[in-house]
């Protein structure tokens, strides 16, 4: 049944005259696809003009610190994968320096090398699908498949390394849990060679598209100093003008000896942080370059049997056995193992959305008395609707996608 | 200029101590005037950066409060860290909202409610971010047990 038609005006009225309409409240999410993830928004429309949002989270809320206050460091590595699911590797590096720092051990050339490279491979993915799911919500559908593209053959060197794709829970305190495979390097020389060539061809799709450009130039810009305040950090921030990177600021697991530029646009709007994220890419894959032509050899774990479990070979073989069996009896027994001392400490990654902060508090014991964990979405998703209100409804959907919320991230 | 230097000569009565772990410093002040010590960081050291605020719960640790509200602040300019920590009683659970300071406050202080039963004075919108609206009890404190309570089969059934 139709709608009985409204009394008819005149183009020339409806120019003229004030159209009397009605506030309309939309409800986006937390179903919806462009929110890429279980994200709610509750918009009040004045026509097409939003006029209020209002951001609701907490449907992925999992209790992750508090589960973590019941585990011990080792297992806790696990609870981290489960938080920012595009690049579970980061937040691996960053639980475990985070440990490391806590402890004051430093971890083996070779296996901050393998973290390097790692992080940086994460990174490329969280990044091309953040491209590729922003032009997808712009129209651009067939960058969306090449990214998956891209993210597909990553996931596939993740699987080689760690032997999953997405919980790889990789790390340890003082280590990894393995040694890269012997063809790790050739498959991420294939995959580099490849991903440039994405790049070049996502670069040309888009740098050039009427619809995109318009869709993403100045749109939801954000001051250098407003960014700083809401806490913006990694592309967002670096979008704005603001040349932070904790890789630079803050240097861990050796990030000091790799060159790179700490890339930054001016303007702060949609466009800027796609740029951020193309550029920053190709930075990536400049150091996952430097990483394998200078990748030391040695072993992969810090050499304290009180942190680390002996090897099987020091337990069976006869006669010198006894004590690689008791240090791996004490690992697992209650109040030894990795026991960090009493106090506490914050230490930052440069994870893909930006700084990821690990505040742990230690009471002496195998558990971390308070594990808390920085989530740069939550700061950044904050800022939505100082972005959003006063644009249009359309402008949500292209600034949600350039902002990469994770949602496992934002409510663990 | 260092920051726990200016505390100390500004604010004598409120700090209560320095504490340091793994090269890092921190300050413990008292809660009643907390926004004129975040404010005195921000303006005059050129801590211009909320990275996190959150709160600890030292149930029966011998520590000066029950709760510790942590402030970790960043100087962008000059790349320095500092933290302060803000002690808060159990039987009175509040303190003052840093909102007015950054932009960063608001939803990390509606968290730090929902989770951990911190009240902040003066903050435009607090309410639970995480957990829903009819949820009772706090889950970060110490004397909430991990299971056995806010199930998913706890709650009533939501029929609409």
């Amino acid at each position: 049944m139709t709608e009985p038609r409204r009394t008819q005006m005149t183009i020339e009225e409806e120019l003229e005259g004030d159209l009397g309409t009605k506030r309309m409240i939309v409800n986006f999410g937390p179903q919806h696809p462009a929110t890429h993830g279980t994200l709610r928004n509750i918009i009040e429309l004045d026509g097409e003009r939003v006029v209020k949002l209002e951001p609701e989270i907490g449907y992925l809320h999992s209790g992750f610190e508090k589960i973590s206050e019941y585990r011990t460091y080792n297992q806790t590595v696990t609870v981290t994968d489960r938080m920012n699911y595009l690049s579970p590797l980061c937040n691996n590096v960053g639980f475990a320096i985070a440990v490391e720092e806590m402890m004051g051990i430093q971890a083996t050339p070779r296996c901050a090398a393998i973290r390097v490279a790692l992080c940086e491979l994460s990174r490329i993915a969280d990044h091309i699908l953040s491209v590729g799911l922003q032009a997808m919500d712009l129209g651009a559908f067939t960058v969306m498949l090449w990214t998956f593209i891209e993210r597909e053959n990553l996931y596939d060197i993740f699987e080689n390394v760690t032997g999953a794709r997405l919980t790889t829970s990789y790390t340890r305190v003082g280590g990894l849990l393995r040694d890269v495979p012997p063809d790790f390097e050739e498959m991420v020389r294939k995959f580099m060679t490849k991903c440039t060539k994405t790049l070049d061809e996502i670069e040309e799709v888009l740098n050039g598209n009427r619809i995109f450009t318009d869709r993403c130039q100045g749109i939801s810009p954000v001051p250098k100093d407003v960014a700083v305040s809401f806490g913006f950090t990694g592309p967002m921030l670096r979008a704005c003008g603001v040349p932070y990177d904790v890789r630079r600021a803050r240097p861990y697991s050796g990030y000091e000896n790799y060159q790179f530029d700490v890339i930054t646009e001016e303007g702060g709007d949609a466009w800027c942080r796609y740029r951020v994220r193309v550029r920053e890419m190709r930075e990536s894959l400049k150091i996952v370059d430097q990483v394998l032509k200078t990748m030391p050899q040695g072993p992969i774990y810090v050499d304290d049997p009180r942190i680390v479990i002996p090897p099987k070979t020091a337990m069976n073989t006869p006669g010198g056995g006894m004590e690689g069996l008791i240090y791996h009896f004490k690992n697992y027994m209650m109040g030894h193992g990795v026991c960090p001392p009493k106090g506490e400490v914050y230490s930052c990654t440069e994870a893909p959305n930006g700084e990821l902060g690990f505040y742990l508090v230690s009471d002496g014991t195998q558990r971390p008395y308070r594990w808390r964990v920085r989530p740069p979405s939550l700061y950044t998703y904050q800022a939505f609707p100082y972005m959003t209100e006063g644009g249009l409804l359309s402008d949500v959907v292209a600034v949600m996608s350039s902002l990469n919320i994770i949602a496992g991230e934002l409510d663990r | 200029m260092d920051p726990i230097e200016t505390l100390k000569t500004k604010f004598a009565d409120q700090v209560l101590g320095v504490g340091t772990h793994a090269g890092q410093a921190w300050v413990d002040v008292k809660r009643e005037r907390i926004v004129d010590v975040l404010k005195t960081l921000r303006d005059e050291c050129g801590y211009d950066m909320l990275t996190d605020l959150t709160a600890v719960d030292y149930l029966n640790q011998g520590m000066p409060e029950r709760f510790a509200v942590v402030y970790n602040l960043y100087s962008v300019k000059d790349n320095v860290r500092t933290r302060v920590k803000a002690w808060v009683p159990e039987n009175d659970p509040t303190i003052d909202t840093a909102s007015t300071l950054w932009k960063a406050a608001p939803w990390a202080e509606r968290e730090v409610w929902d989770l951990m039963g911190i009240k902040f004075k003066g903050h435009p919108d607090l309410k639970r971010i995480q957990l829903p609206e009819n949820y009772e009890g706090h889950p970060l404190r110490k004397d909430y047990p991990l299971t056995g309570r806010g199930e998913r089969m706890n709650f009533p059934r939501y029929i609409p």
